[in-house]
């Protein structure tokens, strides 16, 4: 299935020319990325690429050093408050889940609406069931993250990151820590808030995931940005050789 | 014939008796093997040259609720020298007719402690109850209002003292050293110096001689006739001391938790104090309860140091009974008696934190 066509919205992340060091390791090497309302893109690479790192950018869990990037409006520099402001409207789901595991499932869930957003505890309470119900696992709402398989857990570390209303939901390798049999539930829960029109940035290797559901997919490879494309046209028809050599080793 | 569906009854096979119950405990963890078998048996010769023995002497022998002479004519422990003394070692040199009052205090923190044991129960309410209680206690202990004659502190005393200097130097020591530890690793230069110092310093000195710092070197900085109570003194000086030890068994639960943790706590948009005081130290705290305990039940101990600063803590007001002609030679009493107190506290502490480590176990 092909995703329908985005219509020229305002920009809710604009990425120029950014670039990053970790020391001297030259790790993000002019990064230009524009994303708009509702647009789902897929970011796959080899491990060491940079992918990770520069969805991390997005949220501020990594400090770029050169080049802007702009979320929803706001520029991300060392202000803290912009910093903290541009968190609660990007949600971001890890590779190991990194649910909190001294509290409740419900707890996870209603801690960010809380403090942050200073909700009342009830209401936070209810949206929290609400997204609980959506990722089918409201079942599990008292226990603790430690009684879960991977894959609950990963669904309510989604749920966690709705339960602030997000614009932007990123994904860094979210299935990549699951056993393989609990892969599906997981992409299902994403499918699913994808066809809600959900902004998204997936750094991931589900590639049927990536056919189903992306606007387009990006190559990294050495901290750069070598090809994207419409999904279709990007599997059936790489143009970089480096490109052509990863997909053939990971199809 | 009739026929049956149900699945074959399948018989529960019972393990043989030697194996399980009394027997099987002895043969498997007494008698397995000819090793153990011999030291089964030593130790249980030993036990019978020593359990007869000082049965007959502390229960058979001893005399309880008499004065010296009669403790001179037995052979048994003269647990006479505390019930002659309890009072001037409960209580020092608090006056005489007013002991009921740190009596009475004592007896509140206990309750207090004793109700604040479930933490369900830890409220607003309960902490308004502590407060109160400390204020009432400190009134008790000093008197000078509604009605109660005042006791000068240099009195105080015994028992209460003890208790006085360890729980509020532990209680003020934690908060104390938790911001330490997270001081240190602040990414502020000048917080995070201050802290390595003060860490690194205090935990280069013995708490005794902090204390006599406290109590020699201190008075010569303030301007004349300004006097800081020496118990105050005394108890700052634990305080300080405590806080540099808790501070580094806290710095090490902060390093056991995961990056990923202040990762998904910064993504949710929590700033530095709401990620520190909802996900990093509920987490770090519970992963040191095993080595704070055993950094408080030491410094509870330790207080009875104040001795060499002349405050007259628990300890000490024995070693007073026992310097009194009537009573010298009854030490093993007296001290088995003091030790039994601290062992009372000790133990309820490491016994409160067992509980507390299951309580907050939630990885099952």
């Amino acid at each position: 299935m092909q995703a329908e066509t985005i219509s020229d919205t305002h920009p809710i992340i604009e990425i120029e020319e950014m670039h990053k060091w970790f020391g001297d390791f030259h790790v993000l090497k002019n990064i230009n990325l524009t994303v708009h309302r509702g647009e789902r893109i897929v970011i796959c690479g080899p491990s060491g690429s940079g992918k990770s790192t520069l969805i991390r950018c997005i949220n501020r869990l990594e400090e770029h050093q050169r080049g802007r990037i702009v979320v929803d409006g706001i520029e991300l520099t060392k202000d803290l408050k912009n910093i903290e402001k541009v968190r609660t409207e990007v949600g971001m789901v890890f590779q190991h889940f990194n649910l909190f595991p001294h509290l409740t499932v419900l707890e996870n869930l209603t801690l960010g609406p809380i403090w942050v957003r200073k909700t009342p505890k009830r209401e936070a309470e209810e949206t929290a069931r609400y997204f609980l119900e959506k990722v089918r696992i409201s079942e599990q709402a008292l226990k603790y993250p430690g009684q879960l398989s991977g894959g609950q857990q990963q669904r309510v570390a989604i749920a966690r990151s709705l339960c602030m209303k997000p614009n932007v939901m990123l994904f860094d390798e979210p299935t990549s820590a699951l056993d393989p049999e609990m892969v599906k539930e997981v992409l299902d829960v994403m499918i699913s808030l994808a066809r809600e029109g959900m902004t998204m940035i997936v750094v991931s290797h589900e590639m049927g995931f990536a056919k189903s559901v992306a606007h387009r997919v990006m190559f990294m490879d050495d901290g750069e940005i070598i090809e994207e494309n419409e999904p279709e046209a990007f599997f059936t028809n790489p143009q970089n050789d480096r490109t052509k050599l990863f997909l053939s080793q990971i199809l | 014939m009739k026929s049956t569906t149900a699945a074959p009854h399948r018989e529960e096979i019972k393990p043989p008796v030697t194996e399980i119950g009394v027997i099987g405990w002895i043969r498997a963890n007494l008698f397995n093997g000819w090793f153990n078998s011999l030291l089964t048996l030593a130790v249980l010769y030993l036990l019978w040259l020593i359990v007869p023995g000082t049965v007959k002497w502390a229960f058979i022998d001893s005399v309880w609720l008499t004065g010296s002479e009669e403790c001179r004519a037995t052979d048994g422990a003269c647990w006479s020298v505390i019930s002659a003394n309890i009072r001037f070692i409960l209580f020092g040199f608090y006056p005489h007719d007013l002991q009921w009052r740190p009596l009475l205090a004592m007896g509140l923190l206990v309750a207090l402690l004793f109700y604040s044991r479930e933490r369900s129960r830890w409220n607003k309410m309960l902490a308004w109850s502590w407060l109160v209680g400390l204020f009432v206690m400190g009134l008790l202990l000093k008197g000078g209002l509604f009605g109660l004659t005042a006791v000068e502190s240099a009195n105080w005393g015994g028992l209460p003292l003890t208790l006085l200097l360890s729980v509020f130097g532990l209680t003020a020591a934690y908060p104390v050293g938790v911001v330490l530890a997270l001081g240190r690793q602040s990414e502020m230069p000048v917080i995070k110096s201050f802290c390595v110092v003060y860490i690194e310093l205090i935990r280069g000195v013995p708490l005794i001689s902090l204390l006599f710092m406290s109590s020699v070197v201190f008075p010569l900085f303030l301007p004349e006739g300004v006097t800081v109570n020496k118990i105050l003194r005394a108890q700052v000086a634990i305080i300080l001391f405590t806080a540099a030890y808790i501070a580094e068994v806290v710095r090490g639960g902060l390093q056991g938790i995961d990056r990923g943790q202040y990762e998904a706590a910064e993504s949710l948009g929590l700033n530095y104090f709401q990620t520190m005081r909802l996900i990093i130290l509920p987490q770090a705290l519970k992963i040191v309860i095993p080595p704070s305990v055993s950094i408080l039940i030491s410094a509870f101990k330790d207080t009875s140091l104040v001795v060499i600063i002349a405050l007259y803590d628990l300890l000490k007001t024995t070693q007073t009974t026992l310097s009194d002609p009537k009573w010298m030679g009854y030490s093993a009493e007296a001290y088995i008696f003091v030790a039994l107190i601290y062992f009372i506290c000790c133990f309820a502490m490491s016994n409160y934190s067992r509980k507390l480590e299951k309580e907050l176990d939630t990885d099952r």
